[in-house]
């Protein structure tokens, strides 16, 4: 069976060959997959995926490589966690928290599409891996190449959080700093895309690389027991996760996993670069780029290339879209840490800042399925919360330092 | 002069140039003048209504246009202007 019927143009619709290209010839128009969804549909079943493995690739006949995972094969299936408290907190009966805080193995979303990326991007032959990123990209390119042997470079904005830089060079790829921001970098490796012949996973290898997202809203459905939520709750950077999330619910839809889909997206970013919230909010379908300024550095792209289709894919379900500051970024990490035991980076922080606008606007009500999606892990982005959580209680090494500092009596009691 | 980069799909257009010089007063004028010599051009770039495509991103100097006046951009001698179809992120 040949699941991947060709490339298609999605302005044009003009076909191409499934090969390292992503732009289309006549109209620039991004390329995307095209499945053969009728074979499909014909050996899919819920009781298959359920036998599958413990990680994205029990979905890998609707993801886009020709054999099997080579790359990459414990990324995914990551806990959905039932946010009791943080429910309670915000007013919602039914509120989860898809935790990719733990992805394996560097513990952003993005491992789910660089295992895609370099599987294809072997299967088209490729030696050299390389990519332009905010950082968790990086991380991710950088130690699934190490571990596949392959050759790599990583292109980065020269601003980005320690561990992100150091989460590069553990794996010593070699990791170029771009005086600039993501929107330089990507600028720059478009360029140098076109003169080396190298697997650019969100460049050339996009196509392949983006189809990994969906494998959240798969997951999503699966483990909230062959449902599709009411609202979703999503961070924005390109706005491409946002669109995959949408097409990978109806793709269950289409193939009969699910009998419907009450969903509405909801679009989350930094107020300090919301280039595709603030057109939603203007009624607009196309946006103005802006330079971003953010701590939220890996929703930082001023340009993003999925923002047309982000806007649409939000308007089609008649969902939303905000923005928080980032105080209510710093904010909405804490809640989550200390309402649910997860610590999320500055893009948790967003979605979870927009979850709590949204449901304080009366958009997701108390008795809507909500899944807020956490992409990222905390201890990647110290610095932005690094001033706001105090400091530890320091006494001496006895145990009356200990009772004194606690106000204690000798005997325990008081739990101060 | 002015300088302009070619991207991949444009260049069977370009005899596989991925560098050209061509003039022009600013970003309109320049892309006349490219059609002009690789014919073909300004339809790719361009649709029905003489617009830029939507997904295609022109910088001058490294600047992107909308930052500037669109396809009123001036241009001067020894500009460089680089067209980037738009890609994911990361």
């Amino acid at each position: 069976m040949t699941k991947m019927k060709a490339l298609v143009c999605r302005e044009c619709g003009k076909e191409y060959p499934t090969a390292a290209i992503h732009v289309c010839e006549m109209c620039f128009g991004p390329l995307e997959v095209k499945y053969n969804y009728a074979e499909i549909k014909q050996t899919i079943s819920r009781k298959k995926i359920e036998a599958g493995p413990p990680s994205m690739w029990r979905y890998i006949d609707l993801l886009p490589i020709e054999g099997a995972a080579t790359i990459g094969q414990h990324a995914g299936f990551t806990p959905m966690v039932r946010a009791k408290n943080l429910g309670a907190f915000l007013g919602l009966d039914e509120l989860y928290i898809k935790n990719d805080t733990v992805n394996h193995p560097t513990l952003s979303f993005k491992d789910r599409v660089v295992a895609v990326a370099l599987t294809r991007a072997r299967e088209l032959g490729f030696e050299t891996v390389a990519c332009a990123s905010t950082g968790n990209l990086a991380n991710s390119v950088a130690a699934h190449a190490a571990a596949a042997g392959m050759r790599c470079y990583v292109f980065i904005p020269g601003d980005l959080e320690a561990a992100k830089v150091l989460g590069n060079l553990i794996y010593k790829p070699n990791v170029v700093e771009v005086e600039g921001n993501y929107d330089d970098v990507n600028r720059l490796c478009s360029e140098i895309a076109a003169e080396h012949k190298w697997a650019f996973v969100n460049i050339n290898i996009r196509p392949y690389y983006a189809e990994g997202s969906k494998t959240l809203a798969f997951e999503t459905v699966e483990q909230l027991g062959w449902r599709a939520p009411d609202q979703v709750v999503v961070p924005m950077a390109s706005g491409s996760l946002l669109t995959k999330i949408w097409k990978g619910i109806n793709e269950m839809h289409t193939l009969g996993l699910i009998d419907r889909v009450p969903t509405k997206l909801n679009g989350a970013q930094a107020e300090g670069c919301s280039p595709i919230s603030t057109a939603f909010q203007a009624g607009r379908d196309f946006f103005k780029p802006v330079k971003p300024k953010t701590i939220a550095k890996s929703l930082a792209i001023g340009n993003p290339a999925d923002g047309y289709y982000a806007l649409k894919a939000t308007a089609e379900c008649k969902g939303a879209m905000d923005a928080v500051s980032d105080d209510e970024v710093v904010d909405g990490i804490k809640l989550l840490a200390q309402m649910e035991g997860i610590f999320a980076e500055t893009a948790g922080g967003v979605t979870i800042g927009v979850l709590r606008k949204l449901v304080k606007q009366g958009a997701i009500k108390k008795s809507d399925v909500t899944v807020a999606y956490i992409t990222g892990n905390g201890l990647k982005t110290q610095e932005a919360v690094i001033d706001a959580v105090g400091r530890p209680v320091r006494i001496q090494p006895s145990l009356v330092s200990f009772q004194q500092t606690f106000k204690m009596g000798k005997n325990g009691g008081g739990d101060a | 002069m002015i300088k302009v980069r070619i991207p991949t799909p444009l260049r069977p257009l370009t005899k596989n140039q991925g560098e050209v010089e061509v003039s022009g007063t600013s970003i309109a004028e320049m892309i006349d003048n490219l059609n002009t010599s690789y014919s073909g051009l300004k339809d790719r770039l361009c649709d029905d209504k003489g617009e830029l495509r939507r997904f295609v991103n022109v910088y001058v100097n490294e600047e992107d246009i909308r930052f500037l006046k669109g396809k009123d951009t001036i241009l001067k001698d020894g500009d460089e202007v680089s067209i980037v179809p738009a890609i994911a992120g990361g």
